[in-house]
């Protein structure tokens, strides 16, 4: 396949990924905000989204100081802010456009109506429209897509590329959510296991729409080791780190297999499997959380790298 | 005259390039004046890709480097034997139209003061071969040699009225002129052996041709004053400098490009 | 008021290709035909199908009108169509080859020198070199009117890259889902082989470096296009790639598209990209288009190209006045389609008739395209007739005129029921190993009433075009 279209594919997967992750952070915000403790000297926590999201300079820029109403707007309709919702459905689809032919055409209707619907909601007053029910329209599209592709996908080259590009983008972003709860959201380390801490972790896990799932998994107590453990460590929970290491490793394999070809892609994923699969989550504390993050989010955008040099680049041989 | 040829060409990128490609028109024409030796030209680290003749009869030569290219070293060498045809192309195998040649260029755009040099320069001609001769004339009067005024990007009409320029100045004038009293004309790109003491010097060299009816193409090197003669090599020829470049390439990536150019050209005794 | 040929009436009666079609609309009700008509747009826009036929830009997401009414030819009109844009297509093909080679119609006088070799379309960089089969211009779009029962008139000929064919395609599929009762009452040649008619074309003229089955990839200029859609369109029903310049790079002669796989080779290139985009060593230096190096390949018989680089010189609008000497000088045959009479305003003693008869004559630009920079004489304000006045005398040579065509009409659904209005037609010939010319093509009809102009820039449609079989 051309390695354009194989692009093309990667971040179609890329986008959507982004913008449900998008929705999921303005989610924790509101949360967060219903807080009483907020706004007592501390940073403002819509101030610590916007540097999670990495959209804290384009925002300053526009908006100046942090209001709620305007970060939503921002993260949500703007387009001039590229991760924001509307703008990273618009690239899904722009990409999906160029590449019509090499997916089916449910792929392509889901993708086209969550751009249709995206520019209506668009056109109205901003007083109609609540955040929850804008957060869970995000939601369900992404889950649409997501569905068609499953269904109705030939399961080949280009199958692997979307996957590879959810796995990444996946990886990158669960990461950075749980870094803003503990590093950026969390003022003081005196803070930790206080009420406050135990808070913003229980919305995380509502962000992560896994509050049931990690009962489920773990009952009892939520402590902060325990969700730690379900989104980095568990293969059971669908976002966890090592799930999304674990896509990315079988799609590169598929890939490998399809090409009789392996390269240093592979090996890194088979690399970053292994060690999370080793990892205790006490390792984890012991490291410091957001050290590990931070390695985490470094080693996934080599992997990243890699595979653009490898396949998406034109540069293969 | 037996001229020996050694031209390389460098560019460098402070930024390793993607990948680069390269059409050489590098190679001395075949035609009753010129006689090749030898010749060779090669591209060091490159591939060889497609070669052909084009309708003006110039061997054209595709090259490739695979990156990352820092550096693309062309080489061009061999020995030519020349004779003195007066400026007069004979036996030099072609199919483009002369006609197709009085299109314009931006290089060669016609104003007002080219008009006017070109029609007071015919005013009283003989036939269109004297016509030519008095529009070569009239360049090298009208613009002064001299090196770093111009640039490559430089017309016709801006060389005229600053009133100096280098040849590549002198073709794109005498190919406006003739264009604008209706002969077809076109620049010729190659070597200048002009120095006999045997130091190297800046070889390389332009000049322009005009199609004369029942003569065919004859050249005319306005910056000397004189018709090509035996110290010329003709390598191709095209509508401006750009159309008949020796070298034109491409490199892909972000890195900034320099250029040297080394041309040794020496005379054999025979 | 002149008088046009209405296609479907011939006075009260009802011509033979229409027998079948009128009580079909007189049977269906208004809110069907309503209902229908926002059936099609529907599905027009699902598949997006929404752009700018003739690269006339615009709105990229404008739906052009789709008129459900189809326009109809018998085998007998067809037959004779085909035999003239076929001889047609053969003469443009001989031209080009002839101009880029020993120029024997110059030569002969047949043509003036300066019309070919100082045009603006003619490219020095391909003198000399014949392409594989010796063809330049594989798919030729020839634009009709017909003013009579047998009289139709070449408006202009597509030696480039005709677009609009997915419309004739699109169209033909959205009839036939919509209305499958009258494709089962009416005997209709089908168009459904045009993608594969087009896919062997392009194949038989792989250059003859290529020992194996070639591959074949569309260049286009890239998503922005007005025409993306039919450029993505037309790869996927012949199943090859749809590559961008940057998906291509040349090595050791040949051209290489990047693939997840490594280079693989290409062999035809079906560019929809203009001659001036194609190489950045050899055209315009500044185009991010193109592939650099591709013409040095293409010269060394690495690659095809299709068209042919320089393949614009046949259809320019003045050299448009000579093809019926083409088709004399190189196939010694009278041309079956007529030219329209046409004035160039470069020459003195027809440019004093032009002047003299603005209000009856069309006055186009030599270069324009899209039914812009155009003047109908007779639906025109004095005012618009001395402005364009003024343009001709200033700038003779980039005008042409030709008298005002009766373009036939055919019925049309508008807002109360059915009217007739004027069409046109593209059909597409193909020219490869053989001429094909799959049965039917692009119809465009002006829907505003009275209007001439069938562009879709100016309130144009298009139909559905049916070739009856026998």
């Amino acid at each position: 396949m051309l390695s354009r279209t194989a692009e093309n594919l990667f971040w179609i997967a890329r986008y959507i990924e982004r913008a449900e992750t998008m929705a999921r952070l303005l989610e924790v915000g509101a949360r967060i905000a219903l807080m009483p403790s907020a706004g007592h000297g501390y940073r403002s926590e819509w101030e610590s989204l916007l540097q999670a999201s990495g959209t804290s300079e384009g925002f300053a820029a526009k908006y100046g100081d942090p209001v709620q109403r305007n970060i939503e707007s921002y993260l949500f309709f703007d387009r001039d802010n590229p991760s924001s919702v509307i703008s990273c459905i618009a690239s899904a689809r722009e990409n999906a456009r160029i590449v019509r032919t090499a997916m089916t055409s449910q792929v392509w209707d889901a993708l086209n109506m969550a751009y249709q619907e995206i520019r209506q909601l668009e056109r109205m007053p901003r007083s109609e429209l609540e955040l929850t029910e804008l957060t869970e329209w995000v939601n369900r599209q992404a889950a649409l897509v997501r569905g068609t592709m499953d269904a109705t996908l030939l399961r080949n080259d280009g199958y692997s590329f979307l996957n590879l590009g959810f796995a990444l983008e996946r990886a990158d972003n669960t990461a950075r959510l749980i870094d803003v709860k503990y590093y950026v959201l969390l003022p003081s380390v005196d803070f930790v296991g206080s009420g406050l801490d135990n808070y913003q972790w229980q919305t995380l896990l509502r962000a992560f729409s896994a509050t049931r799932a990690f009962h489920w998994a773990y009952g009892g107590e939520v402590t902060a080791a325990k969700i730690a453990h379900f989104l980095i460590l568990n293969r059971q929970s669908p976002r966890s780190l090592i799930s999304a290491a674990d896509a990315a490793m079988e799609h590169l394999d598929a890939l490998s297999q399809n090409y009789n070809k392996s390269g240093p892609a592979q090996m890194r994923a088979c690399a970053l499997v292994s060690e999370l699969a080793e990892t205790r989550v006490e390792d984890i504390f012991e490291e410091g959380l957001h050290e590990f993050l931070t390695r985490f989010i470094r080693e996934v955008g080599e992997l990243s790298v890699m595979v653009h040099n490898a396949y998406l680049s034109g540069e293969a041989r | 005259m037996i001229l020996t040829v050694n031209h390389v060409t460098t560019y460098q990128y402070d930024v390793p390039m993607r990948s680069a490609v390269q059409t050489l028109r590098l190679f001395p024409s075949r035609f009753d004046g010129q006689r090749i030796i030898r010749w060779d030209v090669s591209v060091e680290g490159g591939i060889r890709g497609g070669s052909f003749k084009d309708g003006a009869g110039d061997r054209i030569e595709g090259w490739s480097v695979r990156g990352p290219v820092s550096k693309v070293t062309i080489t061009a060498s061999g020995q030519v034997e020349t004779i003195d045809l007066a400026g007069v192309l004979r036996g030099h195998r072609e199919q483009v139209p002369p006609l197709s040649y009085l299109c314009e260029t931006t290089a060669t755009w016609v104003d007002d003061a080219l008009e006017t040099l070109a029609n007071e320069a015919v005013l009283g001609a003989e036939d269109d071969l004297d016509r030519a001769h008095r529009l070569s004339r009239a360049v090298s009067a009208a613009i002064a040699y001299k090196p770093g005024v111009t640039q490559a990007h430089t017309t016709a009409a801006e060389a005229l009225s600053l009133g100096e320029g280098v040849c590549q100045d002198h073709a794109h004038a005498l190919i406006a002129a003739a264009r604008a009293v209706g002969l077809p004309a076109r620049y010729v790109s190659g070597y200048l052996f002009a120095r006999d003491d045997g130091e190297p010097h800046e070889a390389t060299h332009a000049w322009a041709e005009v199609h004369v009816p029942n003569i065919g193409w004859v050249g005319f090197d306005p910056a000397n004053a004189c018709c090509p003669d035996q110290r010329y090599i003709r390598l191709g020829s095209g509508a401006d400098a750009r159309d008949a470049a020796p070298i034109k390439g491409i490199a892909l990536g972000v890195g900034e490009e320099s250029l040297d150019v080394a041309v040794a050209l020496e005379a054999t005794q025979q | 008021m002149t008088n046009y040929f209405n296609e479907m009436y011939d006075g009260g009666k009802v011509r033979e290709p229409y027998a079948r079609l009128e009580g079909w609309t007189r049977d269906m009700p208004a809110e069907l035909r309503q209902m229908k008509q926002a059936e099609a747009e529907a599905l027009f826009r699902r598949i997006g199908i929404t752009f700018a036929v003739y690269g006339e830009g615009g709105d990229p997401d404008r739906l052009i009108p789709f008129d459900m009414f189809p326009r109809v030819f018998t085998q007998l009109e067809w037959r004779r169509l085909e035999r003239g844009i076929k001889q047609r297509a053969r003469a443009l093909n001989a031209f080009l080859l002839d101009v880029y080679g020993r120029g024997e119609i110059v030569r002969a006088g047949k043509i003036p020198a300066r019309l070919v070799y100082q045009n603006d379309a003619f490219e020095r960089a391909v003198t000399g070199f014949t392409p594989p089969r010796g063809i330049y211009s594989h798919i030729v779009g020839i634009d009709l009117v017909r003013t009579g029962p047998d009289e139709f008139y070449v408006l202009e000929d597509n030696c480039r890259t005709p677009s609009g064919v997915s419309y004739m395609l699109e169209n033909r599929e959205i009839m036939m889902r919509m209305f499958p009762q009258i494709f089962r009452e009416n005997r209709i040649e089908p168009v459904d082989g045009y993608a594969d008619a087009l896919r062997r074309t392009l194949a038989s003229v792989a250059p003859a470096k290529c020992e194996r089955e070639p591959t074949i990839a569309i260049l286009t200029p890239g998503h922005y296009n007005s025409a993306y859609y039919e450029h993505s369109f037309l790869a996927d029903l012949m199943g090859v790639e749809l590559v961008e310049g940057a998906d291509l790079f040349v090595e050791g002669g040949f051209v290489w598209m990047r693939t997840t796989e490594g280079p693989k080779k290409l062999d035809v290139i079906y560019r929809r990209i203009d001659d001036a985009y194609l190489d950045p060593l050899c055209f315009r230096p500044e185009s991010m288009l193109g592939v650099p190096g591709l013409m040095d390949v293409y010269r060394s018989g690495g690659v095809s190209i299709c068209s042919a680089p320089g393949a614009g010189v046949a259809d320019d609008k003045a050299v448009y006045t000579f093809v019926p000497e083409m088709v004399r000088f190189y196939l010694g045959e009278e041309p079956i389609l007529q030219n329209v009479p046409t004035w160039q305003c470069a020459k003195a003693d027809e440019c004093k008739y032009v002047l003299e008869n603005l209000g009856d004559l069309v006055v186009k630009e030599v270069h324009g395209s899209g039914g812009y920079g155009m003047l109908v004489g007779p639906k025109s304000t004095k005012e618009q007739i001395e402005s364009f006045r003024a343009k001709i005398v200033e700038d003779p040579d980039n005008y042409i005129a030709q008298p005002t065509l009766a373009l036939s009409t055919t019925p049309t659904f508008v807002e109360d029921g059915i009217a007739p209005r004027h069409v046109d037609l593209r059909p597409y010939c193909l020219v490869g190993e053989k001429i094909e010319l799959v049965p039917g093509g692009l119809t465009r009809v002006a829907l505003t009433e009275g209007s001439l102009v069938v562009n879709s820039s100016q309130g144009g449609g298009v139909k559905d075009t049916w070739v009856l079989a026998e």
